[in-house]
């Protein structure tokens, strides 16, 4: 069965700089895999070369047994990979359901269709189903300006899922979230991956968040893999206890 | 919005329609053509205001735009051709070059649209003047004749200045429609965020060739009126100067809102006229109050508006925000 | 060949004036994001500036330094206090239309309070020629080529060998880390304004006595220096001085050899051509793509 993600010997650097040394893994379809590391390790390198925001010095990168090393942002979206981020990008002047259309549109139809065919592209339902989904409800129709900084990083997670993808790619999604909205989210997000059977990968600080929700951990440090293993396993690893230093 | 809100909105666009429909009945001569010239480039802007306000390109040949669907419409209706076949012949041509000059220009870096276009501006200038077997050069085409809309004359200037109102109309509908269309969101979104844009899998580049070349097919529908309006066309109005002022008419407006083309278009034709008056300070007058405009609101007076709603909005959300939390506090 | 010789010297001592216009406004665009389309009626507002200084009766040698004085202020200082300041912090457009209102202002404030007929404007090179190589080249020309050089090579001076200049080079290259290490940003964008102020206002003694002072000079003039700095290349200044040089000496070569009518197409072919194929201008560095 192919992995959804294949990351094999993939290298980064930045003139003299070693960002990623050499990192190969795999994920299979509905894992949920963490991505941790003390700041520095290459996590941020790695995620921007899979998702086409920077392309390896080497290696290569498989979505679905498919090579995607070096595609464009957009391109690889359309292939079914697509991500939060770690500082939100929603856009603040449409409405929250606007937002969840505009996520969605580019992923069926085409040009023309968009120009002659209804005005939500037929996404009203699927929107509001992703709305209820994430318990926005109430807010379908606020700017998503005016929300707070924790129902937009909700918001963001849906923009992600709207598309439909086989792969999601999550920046630090409980940076700077409250406790409670943190259980929502995570809640949420094991919920869409029992549901949908969506893999993600999550680039995380918060320990506890990233050991509660993830099937497997992966550990960096200085551009390449330290440790990868069930939470339970990396948590009692020593190389990853030292790496963190009394993290 | 509130339903009393959307009803008073309603009412002032249908009081605003009969007043420019009934007013002008009693304008003479000159103020009817005024109004028609407002018409005219209000369409004009309103397709800059695409490529700018919408899209968040900087294009400095819409002027030129306007000069070829001119020249088409002159050209063409004082060879006998009827104005629609102008119409079409403006529509697809100023769209092909605007993708043209757009695809290689929107490779690089997103200010360089700005001069590519300014360069084709001045060639475009250029062109009118010199290829006199075509275009008559500094001589100009005269005596072009104004368009029979379904059996209607339009010699005289009231029913012409109907027609110009009716060609806004029909532009205005095809632009609303666009905005709200999937469309109209991703240019929203290529404007706002391109990077976000692109991870959501919008096309930005296709999106912003698509709206400059669409922009520039409206200045050429712009033209096309614009000939038979003056009735005489010559290269002179044509230059790059008419292009900074459909620029300066979609950012005093309100870039990006789409009833800022209506506003700029009418300060850049009424406001003169009105400061005549002051004769030879007009222009001066005129200077010193966009500069003035623009300091205090760089997003042009709809940007004013739309702060001040906005702020109201805030206000009575927190306000709402306050009692909602004083009652979770009292509660047992 | 024969030809070539006069029309290489006018051609850079028109590109010589282009590149002191073009500099200045490449240092505005590089230090606070400003793109002044006022430009090139800041070159032709100096000369009006002198010239109502000697109808008040002030000898010519007075009225240059009280015309760059004045210059200064109101296009240096004035112009950022008054219309930079309160705009940038709003982004690049606004401003730069602004500058558009301003350029229209000034066209007509001219037209109103002096003149708008064009007015004979002294020159401080003699005329006459002189004989080099066997040609005989006026000395207006070698005149204003001289001291624009001579300009030139003190601006670079300046920037290059003092610690001002590096300065000014490092807010040019980058504010934020320019901050950083100490350098007083703010200071030094106000010396990019009085040194825009004060080159405009040079070109604009150079250049009026040959085309005459005119409200409406500063259009061409603009475009053209505009033009410079693109070609040249938009963030370095000795792009700007390239690019000045080189539309300067193409814009001249045009006019003799292709038809008057289509001369002014050269330098814009030239544009175009440059845009698609080393977007960053013939000595400019590579910026990022974007999309």
């Amino acid at each position: 069965m192919t992995a959804v993600l294949e990351v094999s010997n993939v290298k980064k650097s930045f003139g003299g700089i070693k960002a990623v040394d050499g990192v190969s893994f795999d994920v299979q379809e509905g894992e949920i895999l963490g991505l941790i590391g003390p700041n520095g390790c290459g996590k941020s390198t790695l995620f921007n070369c899979i998702l086409g925001q920077l392309t390896p010095t080497d290696g290569e990168v498989k979505v679905d047994g498919k090579i995607v090393t070096g595609l464009r942002p957009s391109e690889l979206n359309r292939l079914g990979v697509s991500r939060t981020f770690q500082l939100l990008q929603v856009f603040p002047k449409l409405s929250v359901r606007e937002n969840l259309i505009l996520a969605g549109q580019e992923h069926q139809g085409n040009m023309m269709s968009r120009l002659f065919g209804p005005s939500d592209a037929g996404l009203s339902a699927a929107a509001d189903q992703m709305i209820g989904f994430f318990k926005l409800d109430h807010l379908a129709t606020e700017a998503a300006g005016g929300l707070s900084y924790g129902q937009q990083k909700l918001l963001d997670a849906a923009m992600a899922f709207m598309g439909g993808p086989r792969l999601v790619l999550l920046d630090e999604p409980a940076g700077g979230v409250n406790l409670t909205m943190l259980g929502d989210l995570k809640e949420r997000l094991a919920a869409i991956n029992r549901e949908k059977r969506a893999t993600f990968v999550v680039i995380e600080h918060n320990m506890e968040f990233v050991m509660s929700l993830c099937t497997r951990v992966m550990v960096m440090a200085e551009g390449r893999m330290l440790a990868m293993g069930t939470p339970s396993e990396v948590r009692a690893n020593p190389a990853v206890i030292e790496a963190y230093l009394g993290h | 919005m509130t339903a009393t809100a959307k009803y008073w909105r309603i009412a002032l666009g249908i009081a605003v329609i009969a007043a420019l429909i009934i007013v002008p009945m009693n304008f003479n001569r000159y103020g009817l053509y005024i109004l028609s010239q407002w018409a005219v480039m209000t369409i004009a802007a309103m397709g800059l205001n695409l490529t700018l306000g919408y899209a968040g390109q900087v294009s400095l040949a819409q002027g030129a735009f306007v000069g070829i669907g001119a020249y088409a419409a002159a050209i063409m209706t004082t060879q006998g051709m009827p104005l629609i076949a102008a119409l079409g012949v403006a529509v697809v041509l100023c769209f092909a070059i605007g993708w043209i000059l757009g695809y290689p220009a929107l490779r690089v870096q997103h200010h360089y649209l700005a001069f590519v276009t300014l360069a084709f501006s001045t060639l475009a200038f250029l062109v009118f003047r010199n290829e006199d077997w075509l275009t008559k050069g500094i001589y100009g085409i005269s005596n072009i004749p104004r368009p029979n809309v379904m059996g209607f004359a339009t010699n005289r200037p009231l029913p012409f200045y109907y027609f110009c109102l009716g060609s806004l109309g029909i532009v205005s509908l095809a632009m609303w429609w666009l905005i709200r269309s999937p469309w109209g969101r991703a240019f929203v979104a290529l404007r706002e965020n391109p990077v976000r844009a692109l991870s959501l899998g919008i096309d930005t580049r296709r999106y912003t060739l698509m709206a400059f070349a669409i922009g520039s097919a409206l200045g050429g529908v712009a033209g096309t009126l614009y000939a038979p309006l003056t009735q005489y066309i010559d290269p002179v109005p044509f230059n790059l100067s008419l292009s900074l002022d459909l620029l300066m008419m979609v950012i005093v407006g309100g870039s990006g809102f789409f009833f800022g083309p209506f506003l700029g278009a009418a300060i850049a034709v009424l406001l003169p006229e009105w400061l005549r008056f002051t004769q030879g300070y007009y222009l001066m007058l005129y200077a010193v109050a966009v500069m003035l405009l623009l300091i205090y609101s760089p997003t042009g007076i709809l940007g004013i508006l739309d702060r001040y709603l906005a702020e109201r909005r805030t206000k009575a959300a927190s306000a709402l925000r306050a009692v909602a939390k004083s009652r979770l506090e009292t509660a047992p | 060949m024969s030809n070539l010789l006069d029309l290489l010297v006018a051609g850079l001592a028109t590109g010589a004036i282009y590149a002191l216009v073009a500099v200045g406004f490449t240092l505005l665009w590089q230090t606070s994001q400003t793109i002044n389309f006022a430009q090139g009626e800041f070159v032709m507002l100096p000369a009006f500036l002198m010239l109502a200084a000697m109808h008040a009766g002030a000898p010519f040698w007075l009225a240059i330094i009280l015309g760059i004085l004045l210059s200064m202020l109101l296009l240096g200082l004035a112009f950022k206090l008054l219309l930079v300041d309160p705009m940038l912090r709003h982004g690049v457009l606004p401003l730069a239309i602004a500058t558009m209102a301003l350029a229209i202002g000034m066209k007509e404030a001219v037209k109103q309070f002096f003149s708008a007929e064009a007015s004979p404007f002294p020159s401080i090179v003699p005329a006459g020629d002189v004989t080099v190589l066997g040609r005989v080249i006026s000395l207006q020309s070698l005149g204003v080529l001289a001291l624009a050089i001579a300009v030139v090579v003190g601006l670079t001076l300046l920037l290059n060998r003092t610690s001002i200049g590096h300065q000014m080079q490092a807010t040019a290259q980058n504010p934020t880390v320019a901050r950083i290490i100490g350098v007083p940003v703010e200071r030094m964008i106000l010396l990019t304004f009085l040194i825009n102020a004060f080159l405009v206002a040079l070109a604009s003694l150079l250049i009026t006595p040959i085309y005459l002072a005119k409200f409406s000079s500063g259009e061409v003039l603009g475009q053209a220096a505009f033009i410079a700095a693109i070609v040249g290349g938009f963030n370095q200044v000795r792009g700007a001085i390239a690019g000045g040089l080189l539309i300067g000496v193409v814009d001249n070569l045009a006019a003799a050899y292709v038809s008057t009518q289509y001369r002014a197409a050269v330098p814009l072919a030239l544009l175009i051509v440059i845009i698609l194929f080393r977007p960053q201008g013939l000595l400019g560095r590579p910026e990022e793509r974007t999309v």
